[in-house]
């Protein structure tokens, strides 16, 4: 009997590809258009910042956090921060917290219309990417006002910011709170009933609590799937305790429930920084322990004790006693953690760096299988993966 | 507020005890540092410490959050594997540990939680912790033919190899790194603090005085 011999197709997505935000090589085995396998291969973008972390002093590894995953930056400076100041055993004044967190949820916004707006791209609306870098083109000004960059800003310091926000920076965030919701409407009419938008994501990619959490898959990913699990409230760091906000979560775990999720944590986001900007209090925005924190240029000219503080911060750097801790804050992608270990001198010891990509990146082949070749850009979009924090 | 903390610790410790009395041999011990939990297991029957942790009623940690490796050239076995685990349940997080050397496997727990699959690939790649019974342990972050282990503390900063663009060759060529000016760590020793240590040894610079250099 003749036998025909069944061969299936092997292609590469990427690795520059529009749709892989970033340089993914994805190796898919097809079967005629169906999904039979996907294989990421990752590394592409790797920099080794986990070593050169261990190279430089805990101030000056700050950066890289940025460089991590570049749309969420201030995110991961946070989870570093909180970690080397576990280990310190410092406090932050009560207004370097929350600056810290207004603008934690300025870079969830930032993040979140981004991704938003990019997925839907990727399925074939262009319009709402129009739209989406207007209004993130002001909170991106918002940052630079702070920091003194768009993006890669190494604001957040062990002890507290960098330095304090110019005087009207606050009122303008209030005024951008009042006219974002306008534009989240926009975009929500453009998309949530959208006839192709919906064939595109409704039951693509769909996952199941078990095995979300099988998968390690957190944040907008995993409460699509309806499990309300938020740091932010069941692990509360800086102000978050005292911040009334609710959790948005979906029921289906598909990708456009984890689109709905995402559009509606962005209006979480403006109650928070509503909140933040109303209670703000005066004082010193970082702490004023100068073992840790540099003085200021006005003490340094006068005291010869801040010259030295000064002298000695910017070439030894701090020492932090040994230790290790594994701390993670609810970055807008998912739980970022950064496992730190201090052997007592100014450098860490061991910094690895968890990032959420990684895991969900690891699910697509569980997600992608048995679905079409053009449903892959719609599963990357929706787990919001950015190569940045994968390779690292 | 530290009410919370405070029963947040006391309920760690409970657990604690908790798996001291129920794997006896299979932990080493169970140790409470900057109110995080950490239990330093014996590597053979890490599979089943976790299987315990993810399965209990009162443990539930259904989520491995991360393993990573570390490295401690100094030690007998010089590697540790720490795995983090998340219980969404309960509200808790809990490290476990193992160590290793270069030519002792660690259990693979692949079977037990599929994220695991990545994150043994990566501490394989950059650490050269061997995982038994690992479906695909191929390298993951480092370029295609990378040799050596990139996070050992004795892997240079560097690296040994670097690439290029050949215009004449038309491809990317691999050359040995050439460093234009030697590589330079500014971890001196600080000239405030412990300067009996230090007259006691040599400062930096004093052996030029000596005509040494």
């Amino acid at each position: 009997m003749a036998q025909t011999e069944i061969k299936s197709y092997t292609m590469n997505f990427g690795p520059q590809h529009p749709a892989a935000h970033g340089v993914l090589r994805l190796v898919l085995e097809l079967s005629g258009e169906v999904i039979e396998r996907a294989d990421p291969h990752i590394g592409l973008l790797h920099r080794g910042t986990e070593k050169l972390i261990e190279h430089k002093t805990y101030v000056q590894a700050l950066p890289y956090f940025d460089r991590l995953d570049y749309a969420c930056p201030m995110n991961q400076e946070h989870a570093y921060v909180l970690a080397v100041e576990k280990l310190l055993g410092i406090k932050v004044p009560p207004r370097g917290q929350y600056l810290r967190t207004l603008f934690n949820e300025i870079t969830r916004l930032i993040n979140h219309i981004m991704n938003t707006t990019s997925m839907a791209l990727d399925v074939g609306a262009m319009t709402p990417l129009l739209y989406g870098f207007e209004e993130r083109e002001h909170l991106l000004e918002f940052s630079e006002r702070a920091s003194g960059a768009r993006m890669h800003a190494a604001w957040f310091r062990p002890g507290g910011v960098a330095r304090d926000v110019p005087p009207d920076l606050l009122e303008d965030i209030l005024k951008f709170c009042d006219s974002f919701p306008k534009y989240l409407d926009d975009v929500e009419t453009l998309l949530d009933e959208n006839r192709i938008f919906k064939q595109r994501t409704v039951d693509i990619g769909k996952v199941t609590v078990e095995q979300a959490l099988d998968w390690g898959f957190t944040g907008p990913v995993l409460r699509g799937c309806g499990v309300p699990w938020d740091l932010r409230k069941s692990q509360p760091y800086d102000v978050y305790a005292d911040m009334d906000f609710d959790i948005p979560t979906g029921s289906n775990g598909d990708c456009y429930d984890r689109y709905l999720v995402r559009m509606a944590e962005q209006r979480e986001s403006l109650k928070i920084m509503r909140q933040c900007i109303e209670k703000m209090p005066d004082g010193p925005v970082k702490s004023e322990d100068h073992k840790v924190t540099p003085p200021s240029r006005k003490d340094m000219k006068h005291s010869m004790e801040s010259l030295i503080h000064h002298f000695k911060l910017f070439t030894e750097g701090f020492k932090v006693p040994a230790g290790e801790t594994y701390t993670a804050v609810e970055a807008a992608t998912g739980e970022f953690g950064v496992y730190l270990v201090s052997d007592g001198s100014t450098r860490p010891y061991r910094c690895k760096i968890r990032s959420p990509g990684y895991a969900h990146l690891q699910g697509m082949d569980m997600l992608s299988r048995g679905h079409m070749l053009a449903d892959i850009t719609a599963n990357i979009g929706s787990i919001d993966v950015v190569f940045g924090e994968i390779d690292r | 507020m530290t009410s919370e903390i405070e029963e947040r610790i006391e309920s760690l410790k409970e657990l604690g005890a908790r798996i001291e009395a129920t794997l006896p041999t299979e932990v080493i011990r169970v140790e409470m540092a900057l109110d995080e939990l950490q239990v330093i297991a014996q590597r053979p029957s890490i599979a089943k410490v976790l299987t315990f942790l993810r399965d209990d009623s009162a443990c539930q940690f259904k989520q491995l959050v991360d393993i990573c490796g570390v490295d401690y050239p100094e030690r007998g076995e010089r590697f540790e594997v720490v795995y983090n685990l998340l219980s969404i349940y309960q509200n808790q997080r809990i490290r476990v540990k193992v160590s290793a050397s270069e030519d002792t496997p660690v259990p693979s727990v692949t079977g037990l939680f599929n994220t695991a699959n990545w994150f043994e690939r990566e501490a394989w790649d950059m650490y050269g912790i061997f995982f038994s019974d690992h479906p695909d342990l191929r390298r993951i972050l480092s370029d295609y033919g990378f040799e050596g282990h990139a996070q050992r503390k004795d892997f240079p900063l560097t690296g040994y190899k670097e690439l290029r663009y050949d215009e004449e060759l038309k491809r990317v060529v691999y050359e040995p790194v050439k460093l234009s000016q030697e590589f330079r760590s500014f971890d001196f020793p600080s000239p405030w603090e412990a300067m009996d240590q230090q007259i006691a040894r040599v400062l930096p610079g004093d052996e030029k005085a000596e005509g040494n250099a």
